[in-house]
């Protein structure tokens, strides 16, 4: 019986038969014709065995061939900087330009969060306008920051000394901007929540339509157009609102001091945050957002919202393209960009970024799913190298279907994600048992082993049996899964925005309505009323 | 401050609060609830017609013995005849103590216990065996990977030697919640894509199975044993903390830490993927050599077997798959003398 050993430089490989071995020691046996077969055998696990040591320090960019690396990035492949700004580049551009969703011309606002990622982003938007960049991008940008002083309990003096850095920042970068305190959510309307119905999608040829229209419009334009452009750059900021309120800063500070957990207050915030950029853009005319998430980020999103119970929606939180809102897309250009990249890019091309505390700064580790997911992957990062890469190759198998029989239903007053919770429903609703505590008045799903049944949104039962005056239930049964569970970490529901609870009580009214006139009713009203959303 | 009244007697006193609900029972309407909640899943999910012949895998573990003790409650309720079937890994230390258990169990609830060993199945390989030949490359020995496709096909081979007509085992909530995050952890589109129902309805000649105990959890089926007394094996495999499972484990603890719900909700999630149709497996046909459900010419049980007796045992391990269609020659190991690698001399 022979053995395989470990490939020598010189590439020969020695081997001996263990009859031999104790007699002559090993030694380059003489190959016969009938050693072939097995001789290839033993070359192919290559894999198998220790990978040749790496040659350090006379190591060339592995692109270029030439130039001195500078950094190492996935496992192994060192760039030179010209090399890695090439990569870097033509990752954005590409992730970008093979999408076909951003049309020439259009209006696309920068969600900034002065974070390292997105703050490559811009840069990255800005270099790309730029005229001297080749072959220039060809969206009318705009950026938004978020103040969330209030809800991660800065005190005024330093919301007031950041906003002072963001807006010269902002100033800098030439595009219009707005600076936006996450306080306006209280005088969010109620159509915030609407998703508005969609444009039709671009297809193939309308994209290509719509480039050469634009290139030849520039061209009539000639320099003309080039100008009016670069004015738009330094338009004044639109803030008619104004600093908020103390009333609204203390209402703010309330409903994420009443929130339990980290992990409530956290999809709080992201909630309303995402509300209050959808709104900033449909305000001012953008019909996408960019959001900053890079790779590691989004793999870090995806297992955590695993963990929430929103695996039904995961193509929509970590996909590239989010048209859950309806008119306004959300956009994730960063997306194959890992964390490590961004830092890089960042240190070695001085990309500026504003470093401000969030919500869960200084929480330990087990404070919050996030947090702990966040420690989590990155800790095996290091021991599997690609986990992060493989979560993220998994997350672009994940597609946007509905469930199997599961038409266009009603949407989540909060995610707006098509609802996933049905009573028709093997594990959930049935091992749940209503895991309400004992303070709640209302269950939220009910046991089917129960007793009394009790009707749930949309099964048809006796109208008026549920207890629909309950202001709470009214409010959770029209939230998904992902969601419930997270209110249910806020005890009092009235110290939520406005907005939310108004269109709360419109949908229930609706529904209720639509209720006592269904018999009535020919065919599917859902598309005259517009899913009861317009 | 004494314990409330149980909530559904209220006459006893109340000795444990149900982790999920918070709902405070005595012991005896605890349990009366757990094998409520299975027999619905059953029935529900019409897992288990009347007069079936149920093989429960057995492993000694409290899993699997509280499965084995709801099902003989409930099966004259449902119509259903119970064997035990045990699968020896030969797992030295380990499974020996394991089947004592289940040999115990079988003789107190008067079920007939049937042994598969390994070593009689698979020509010679024992786990012990499997993991001497994959040690020592630097990598990890991956016997989990082993273990877990041989074992189904040994519970499928002593289904069939009693004549079950359905295989249950004793996996809960728990589990299934690991088994998605280790999937999305490890890249497995095709298990993603498969998993998430109650068992699968045994296509192409395999046997129905299924998992009675899916939406219990790990703590209710503890307590139950509790109340009930049963008698398991509660020491984990050798070999387990190689396991990748093992990550997945602790990060469930952890989250169960931070968020209670955070199964049930794992499992909510496991059953709404919508997984491309690309990333699926293709459907099953039929093994080469032995005929069993596989998706590729060999099923998985042969291509691991086969890397084994080739000296190669990663063969079948991972993705590529280099070299499996090469038919060299298949040389079995003596029984006595398992395959081990030679000690490497040094050059």
């Amino acid at each position: 019986m022979l053995c395989c050993r470990k490939l020598t430089p010189p590439g020969l490989l020695e081997w001996c038969s263990p009859s031999e071995q104790d007699v002559q020691g090993p030694q380059r046996l003489p190959l016969t014709p009938g050693d072939f077969c097995l001789w290839s055998h033993a070359r192919l696990p290559l894999s198998d065995t220790e990978p040749a040591e790496a040659r350090t320090g006379d190591q060339k960019c592995v692109k270029c061939k030439e130039g001195l690396p500078v950094v190492v990035i996935r496992a192994g492949d060192a760039f030179c900087r010209d090399c890695f700004k090439a990569l870097y580049v033509h990752k954005f551009r590409a992730m970008l330009g093979k999408s076909r969703l951003i049309f020439p011309g259009e209006k696309v606002l920068l969600a900034w969060s002065g974070g390292p990622s997105s703050s490559s982003m811009v840069w990255q938007v800005l270099e790309g306008l730029s005229r001297d960049s080749a072959k220039r991008l060809r969206f009318v940008p705009g950026v938004v920051y978020i103040d969330e002083g209030a809800a991660c309990g800065q005190s005024p003096e330093d919301r007031a000394r950041t906003l002072a850095e963001v807006k010269l920042a902002l100033q800098t970068t030439g595009f219009p901007w707005h600076a936006v305190a996450l306080e306006e959510v209280f005088s969010l309307p109620p159509s915030a929540l609407r998703c508005s119905a969609q444009e039709a999608a671009g297809t193939e040829g309308a994209y290509k339509a719509a480039v050469d229209s634009f290139l030849q419009q520039q061209h009539a334009l000639g320099t003309n157009g080039v100008e009016r452009q670069s004015q738009h750059c330094a338009q004044d900021p639109q803030s008619p609102t104004g600093p908020p309120t103390t009333a609204q800063t203390q209402a703010l500070s309330r409903l994420f001091d009443s929130v339990k957990t980290l992990t409530a207050k956290e999809e709080l915030l992201q909630t309303l945050r995402t509300h209050l950029i959808l709104h900033v853009a449909r305000n001012h005319g953008y019909s996408k957002v960019m959001t900053g998430d890079s790779c590691t980020r989004l793999a870090i999103k995806l297992m955590t919202s695993l963990a929430l119970g929103r695996g039904a929606f995961l193509a929509w939180d970590t996909g590239f393209s989010d048209e859950r809102h309806g008119d306004v897309v959300v956009v994730r250009p960063m997306r194959e960009h890992t964390l490590k990249e961004v830092a890089f890019y960042n240190r070695l091309f001085a990309v500026p970024s504003i470093c401000t505390p969030a919500l869960d700064t200084k929480a330990p580790e087990k404070a919050s799913i996030h947090r702990l997911m966040e420690a989590f992957i990155l800790r095996l990062q290091a021991q599997f190298p690609s986990t992060v890469s493989t979560v993220y190759r998994t997350s672009e198998k994940l597609v946007k279907a509905p469930r199997a029989g599961c038409a266009a239903g009603p949407r989540c007053l909060l995610c707006m994600c098509t609802l996933d919770v049905d009573t028709a429903d093997s594990a959930t609703a049935f091992g749940a048992q209503t895991s309400h505590l004992p303070q709640m008045q209302t269950p939220v799903t009910q046991a089917r082993a129960a007793a009394g049944p009790c009707c749930c949104a949309g099964m048809g039962g006796a109208p008026g049996c549920c207890k629909r005056e309950d202001p709470r239930a009214q409010v959770m049964e029209q939230l998904c899964y992902g969601c419930r569970v997270n209110m249910k970490d806020l005890p009092s529901l009235e110290l939520l925005p406005p907005y939310i609870l108004s269109e709360a009580q419109l949908r229930s009214q609706r529904a209720t309505a639509e209720q006592e006139i269904r018999e009535y009713l020919l065919g599917d009203s859902e598309d005259e009323a517009g899913t009861g959303e317009s | 401050m004494p314990a409330p009244q149980c909530a559904s007697c209220h006459k006893a006193r109340a000795a444990l609060r149900r982790p999920r609900s918070g709902q405070a029972l005595c012991g005896s309407c605890f349990c009366a609830a757990f094998e409520a909640e299975v027999l619905h899943t059953v029935v529900a999910g019409r897992l288990l017609p009347p007069g079936a012949v149920v093989a429960v895998g057995a492993s000694g573990g409290k899993d699997s013995t509280v499965l084995a003790h709801v099902l003989r409650e409930l099966a004259p309720r449902l119509g259903i005849s119970l064997h035990l079937v045990a699968v020896d890994e030969g797992i030295g230390g380990y499974r020996d103590a394991a089947l004592a258990a289940v040999r115990r169990q079988a003789a107190r609830w008067e079920l007939p216990l049937t042994v598969v060993a390994y070593a009689d199945l698979f020509g010679g390989w024992t786990m012990d065996a499997v993991a001497r030949s994959t040690a020592g490359s630097g990598r990890s020995r991956a016997c989990c990977t082993f273990c877990g496709v041989l074992r189904r096909r040994a519970l499928e081979e002593g289904a069939r030697l009693v004549g079950a007509t359905h295989v249950v085992t004793g996996h809960n909530a728990d589990d299934m919640a690991e088994t998605v995050l280790m999937n999305f952890l490890r890249g497995d589109a095709g298990r993603l894509a498969r998993g998430g129902g109650l068992g699968s309805p045994g296509e192409g000649g395999a046997l129905p199975r299924c998992r009675p105990l899916q939406l219990a959890s790990q703590k209710e089926v503890v307590l139950y044993a509790h109340f009930r007394r049963l008698d398991y094996f509660s020491e984990e495999c050798v070999y387990a903390p190689e396991a990748f499972r093992g990550h997945a484990r602790d990060l469930l603890k952890m989250l169960e830490a931070a968020r209670p719900s955070a199964v049930l909700d794992l499992v909510h999630s496991a059953e709404r993927l919508a997984l491309a149709p690309t990333a699926r497996p293709p459907p099953p046909g039929a093994c080469s050599r032995c005929g069993a459900l596989a998706s590729r010419a060999l099923c998985q049980a042969c291509a691991l077997l086969d890397g084994l007796n080739r000296g190669r045992p990663r063969l079948a391990i991972g993705k590529g798959r280099r070299g499996l269609d090469e038919e060299g020659p298949p040389r079995e190991p003596q029984p006595s003398r398992p395959l081990t690698s030679e000690p490497v001399p040094d050059f």
